[in-house]
């Protein structure tokens, strides 16, 4: 730290050392700063020579184009060095649904009692008793009725052929054993392309109670089906697909819901909804949402009237820029707030009366009020806001929110330096304070609080940053070349000065 | 800044072959259907397809008009129309969609579609549906590997996370087998292969089928060993602020395919795109660094810059000629990367300003730490009752969940309602994706002693800690992050000084408040050659982990440099921050990280693909 004069060396405490701050605008910014003038200043005595040579074809291959015939070559040479290759151990990737399954289907129940080919279950069976497996005798056929078959691949090699691209055919797959052991294998293998192929044969070839029967334990090919049908778009078959499953979660209802546009047809839809199993919580969501469209429909109506009437001042000052339906809560709260603020608390669009319907939190009433009434610059209601909680008489603002958010918020509804400097003064925290003075140019409090900081070179370096022969800059040079008027503070090397009550939650 | 890498550190492979092969195939195709032809391009492969091909290469081979896919009627006269693609139902609806158009009006067309990296049977049964199966020919263009830089390769699949991840669709694990199988077959073989998560595990099998399926043979290995990982593993590194450059540069520019757009707020003047990677020698030495070091670095270079040009004063005619045909192209490519550097560096500056971020980051430097929660609780409502950016507000709810293992059931009926009033009830769906994915979860009854066991933890010693996680670790799957944070040290002590300018553990790329665990883990594993005394650790990741040596892993133990070139493999997305906390591991250790990832992600992107309001 630089030092002044000896004798003043005691008075003044030294600056804090500062850590880099993203929101330190002095000293690295100013830093980038001056480099960019630096590298500007330059850019003249460079643009004055020649063309563009533009940073976007900056490329970093820069290889020359490799014509196909040196990929053949490439290919063709390293073939030649043909050997075998380390092999890797296979590792255990059995999924925990396989093992669950709790299908008389199961693969490893299959592998039981069968060899590969034709092996039927019977019909009945798999009907009356899932969990009693009873093997039908081998009904296997002479081998010669086979051989008009071309191929004649087990449900395994079918899997891998798939896997390799190679020709395959499902069609003979006909029984439900087969077509469950397909789909196993399929699974086994990992491979959802594999997969959702199979299953779309098994959708062709199944009745849907059975398919989604035999999915309810099969896990991994559940989310492949339900994923394709979602893909798809095959919204009927998904729903019925998911309502088997008893899955009538948000995830149902709300795709549904979100493919209708008319919100009239919405409201009725969601009234359908609030029936359905959701669980307590989700329901009451549901029920707020539909009250809230409701609502929505009601105030709509009446504003687009008084709109296009022309005789409600609000809307001719401030024309609504989109209708209010379908937004969340929070912005309809703001919309009342903003056009409907001081109707009383019996009508649907009064912001009291949302805030109550809803059950709105203090501090989000708050927040969306404040923001809502200082975009309108209605500076006494923002006032208000904060005063009318005083019950003893005293005129100290509260505020269920901390006065640096309220200075955010003022500041982004272009609040005047008159208004936020009120708000900035009620910040507790010293340094908070000057950042945030700093930041909106309140310059007397960042003066106060260096006075009340002792911080000389922090008021030296602050008088480069008001305006030449302002007011401020005379009161920066009279508290320099006055330090001692308060010596009483001296030996008080207090860091924080005593700060405006507030409240803060 | 340019950090002095250890002196044996082994070279890079070139994987520029990867570019030709890529787009040798896509000549080939091409070549497929003779004559003039107009191609259509689905919007997505077109930064990709850029950096291996131009449109030259494409108007060789007689490509006439150039389409992006729109799901729109086209205009094309071209008697002959190729597709490439992505292997998407929706896309391909569209072809039938063109095709049958142009049947209902006795239009005669020859259409092809190239599938890239390869093709669908759901795709196929939809051109069978649609009767167009037969008047289309399909193809599948191979290029599963687009080289963004030197040491970062990426699939360029963004959805590959969502699939896999929330829809349990294990459509994409066969791809990243077969890139895999690629990089296998032209830098392997491969004699060391680790990982941990179940797409990894997948993955493996994968490329194991598929090495003992082809044809194989020898050649001195580049590549030596591979790591492979879930991005489930570690959700809280990708939902943390970045803050070196080039992951902050993501976070705010978005970086698309190894480059991005600069606005006129920072070039001052029209929009400019820039390729980010090595050959950017301005770039290249900030990258990595935290951000704030980066100012010292850009000041000391525009000095350094101003006194060389300063040099010409005084310089005799013959002089003056050499400075211009052997400096001056130098420094003034050096100027123009130094002053767009400088302005994308105060814009950040600027726009960090503007939202607290210093505030954001505090929040979530207590979240990682367990400290302060009720004050973090309400810095997150407030955010969410003033409407700030959605995305925003989710990432904070997700990283406070996954860092104290679940909210308070209070706590989050209480954010997730107010959530809904502030940005909408259609989030409803959105919190069931965040459920299902563990990202943001209510903790269970049961659970309450996992709070209580992460308090005493802190009292205690690391050994009883550990006890009493054993003890718990029976509950349903959690994200354990606590006690794995403590395990592992990924929280350094607060209190601590931390120099940023000289970093001395990976926690810098988070301003030394936390080491990314994806690549702790991967540094813990190479230096214990596995798993061997990382036990607690998986169990608190939930197991799933590998490590297995080829068969003539054992000869290849001699020392090459092969084996001191790893390849990582995000499955389900990466972010700038892990490969510049890698590249400094790599520094430290003697490695070079050769990153492989389906694709760049970052806080935003991964919690985008999480929402559901569009359909």
């Amino acid at each position: 730290m630089m030092k002044s004069k000896a004798d003043e060396e005691d008075y003044w405490n030294s600056s804090k050392f500062k850590a880099f701050t993203f929101d330190d605008e002095d000293d690295e910014f100013s830093r980038l700063k001056e480099s960019k003038q630096a590298v500007n200043s330059i850019r003249r005595l460079v643009e004055e020579d020649d063309d563009e040579d533009d940073v976007e074809k900056v490329s970093w291959s820069g290889e020359p184009v490799g014509s196909i015939s040196w990929s053949v070559r490439e290919t063709a040479a390293s073939n030649q060095r043909t050997d075998r290759e380390p092999t890797f151990p296979k590792i255990n990737t059995d999924t925990p649904t396989l093992s669950k399954s709790n299908s008389g289907y199961s693969l490893s129940s299959l592998f039981k009692g069968k060899t590969k080919g034709g092996n039927f279950q019977s019909f009945n069976d798999s009907l009356s008793d899932l969990s009693v497996r009873l093997y039908a005798p081998e009904l296997r056929k002479p081998k010669s009725e086979y051989k008009d078959y071309v191929s004649d691949w087990s449900p395994e090699e079918t899997i891998q052929r798939m896997q390799q691209g190679k020709a395959f055919s499902l069609e003979k797959f006909r029984s439900l054993q087969d077509k469950l052991l397909l789909l196993d294998f399929a699974v086994s293998a990992h491979d959802g392309n594999v997969i959702t192929a199979v299953l779309i044969y098994l959708k062709r070839t199944l009745g849907k109670e059975v398919l989604f029967r035999e999915l309810e334990s099969r896990q991994t090919a559940l989310r492949h089906l339900i994923q394709y049908l979602t893909e798809t778009r095959d919204q009927r078959l998904l729903l019925e697909l998911l309502r088997s499953l008893c899955r009538t979660g948000p995830c149902t209802t709300g795709r549904e819901h979100l493919s209708i546009t008319d919100e009239n047809k919405r409201r009725d839809f969601l009234k359908s909804c609030l029936s359905l199993p959701f669980s307590p919580e989700d329901s009451a969501h549901v029920q707020d949402h539909f009250t809230l469209l409701e609502r929505q429909i009601i105030i709509e109506a009446t504003d687009r009237q008084a709109e296009r009437g022309g005789k409600v001042e609000i809307f001719q000052k401030f024309p609504r820029r989109a209708s209010i339906l379908n937004m969340p809560l929070v912005t309809t709260l703001y919309y009342c707030c903003f056009y409907h603020y001081t109707e009383p608390e019996g009508t649907y669009s009064s912001s009291l009366n949302i805030r109550q319907t809803f059950k709105i939190s203090e501090k989000q009433y708050f927040v969306t009020a404040l923001a809502a009434r200082a975009k309108l610059k209605a500076w006494s209601d923002v006032d208000a806001l904060f005063t009318s909680r005083n019950w003893l008489g005293f005129t100290r603002k509260k505020s269920p929110l901390s006065f640096q958010r309220v200075v955010d918020i003022l500041q982004k509804n272009s609040a005047p330096t008159q208004v936020l400097q009120d708000y900035v003064a009620l910040v507790d925290d010293a340094e908070l304070r000057i950042s945030l003075a700093q930041k909106h140019k309140c310059h007397d409090i960042v003066i106060n609080t260096y006075r009340d900081l002792k911080d000389r070179q922090l008021l030296l370096g602050y008088r480069g940053k008001v305006e030449r022969g302002s007011a401020e800059e005379r009161k920066i040079d009279e508290l320099l070349n006055n330090p001692r008027r308060s010596k009483k503070g001296r030996r008080r090397r207090r860091r924080r000065v005593g700060a405006v009550p507030t409240d803060h939650h | 800044m340019a950090h002095s890498a250890r002196r044996d550190s082994p070279e890079l492979p070139d994987f520029s072959l990867l570019k030709r092969l890529a787009r040798d195939q896509l000549v080939y195709l091409l070549e497929q259907l003779p004559g003039k032809k107009d191609l259509f391009i689905e919007a997505d492969l077109m930064s990709p397809l850029d950096r291996i091909a131009n449109v030259s290469t494409l108007k060789e081979h007689e490509v006439d008009k150039l389409y992006k896919v729109e799901y729109k009627p086209i205009t094309s006269t071209s008697d002959q129309l190729c597709f490439l693609i992505r292997p998407r139902i929706k896309t391909v609806k569209w072809i039938c969609d063109v095709a049958n158009a142009d049947k209902a009006t006795g239009k005669f067309r020859r259409y092809k579609i190239i599938f890239t990296p390869q093709k669908f049977y759901a795709c196929e049964a939809v051109l069978e549906e649609q009767g167009i199966f037969g008047d289309v020919t399909t193809d599948e263009w191979a290029f599963y590997l687009l080289p963004l830089d030197d040491d970062i390769i990426s699939l360029e699949l963004p959805e590959f996370f969502r699939d896999n991840f929330l829809a349990g669709d294990q459509r994409w694990v066969r791809t990243a087998g077969s890139a895999l199988h690629l990089l296998h077959s032209l830098y392997g073989p491969f004699s060391k292969v680790y990982g941990i998560g179940r797409c990894s595990k997948m993955a493996y099998e994968s490329w194991r089928e598929q090495v003992a399926e082809g044809e194989q043979r020898t050649r001195q290995a580049e590549i030596g060993r591979v790591f492979l990982i879930d991005r489930d593993v570690d959700f809280v590194t990708p939902l943390c602020s970045q803050v070196v450059y080039e992951g902050l540069v993501d976070d705010i520019f978005r970086i698309k395919c190894g480059c991005v757009e600069f606005g006129p707020d920072v070039t001052s003047d029209k929009s400019v795109k820039v390729m980010l990677n090595s050959q950017d020698k301005v770039f290249n030495e900030i990258r990595n660094e935290h951000f704030s070091n980066v100012f010292g670095f850009l000041s000391q270079k525009a000095r350094n810059l101003q006194t060389a040009y300063d040099k010409r004063r005084g310089m005799d005619i013959k002089q003056m000629k050499t400075f211009v045909s052997e400096e001056l192209k130098g420094l003034k490519q050096e100027h123009r990367l130094l002053s767009l550097h400088i302005g994308a560096s105060e814009s950040i500056m600027k726009k960090k300003t503007k939202q607290d971020f210093q505030e954001l980051l505090k929040t979530e430097h207590s979240l990682l730490e367990g400290f302060e929660i009720r004050e973090c609780i309400s810095f997150i409502e407030e955010h969410i009752n003033r409407q700030v950016s959605m995305i925003q507000s989710l990432r904070l709810l997700c990283l406070l969940s996954i860092t104290e293992n679940g909210l308070m059931p209070k706590d989050y009926r209480s954010l997730k309602a107010q959530y809904l009033q502030s940005y909408g009830v259609d989030h409803l769906l959105t919190f069931a994706n965040l459920r299902h994915l563990g990202l943001l979860v209510e903790q269970q009854p049961g659970e309450t002693l996992t709070v209580m066991e992460s308090k005493v933890g802190k009292l205690v010693n690391d050994k009883t800690a550990g006890k009493l996680t054993d003890a718990f670790s029976s509950l349903a799957r959690k994200s354990n992050f606590r006690a794995l944070s403590r395990r592992l040290n990924l929280v350094p002590k607060s209190g601590e000084e931390y120099d940023l300018r000289v970093p001395r553990d990976m926690a810098y790329i988070f301003s030394g408040a936390y080491v990314p665990l994806s690549c702790k883990l991967i540094e813990q594993v190479l230096e214990r050659d596995g798993w061997t005394g990382l036990e607690e650790v998986t169990k608190l990741l939930n197991g799933n982990e590998f490590a297995v040596t080829g068969s003539n892993g054992a000869d290849s133990k001699a020392k090459n440099d092969a084996q001191r070139i790893i390849l990582v493999m995000f499955l389900g997305g990466c972010t700038f921050s892990e490969i510049s906390a890698l590249r400094f591991l790599g520094r430290e250790k003697g490695y070079k990280f050769i990153v492989v990832a389906t694709a760049i992600t970052n806080s935003s992107r991964l919690l985008e693909s999480l929402l559901d309001n569009h359909v």
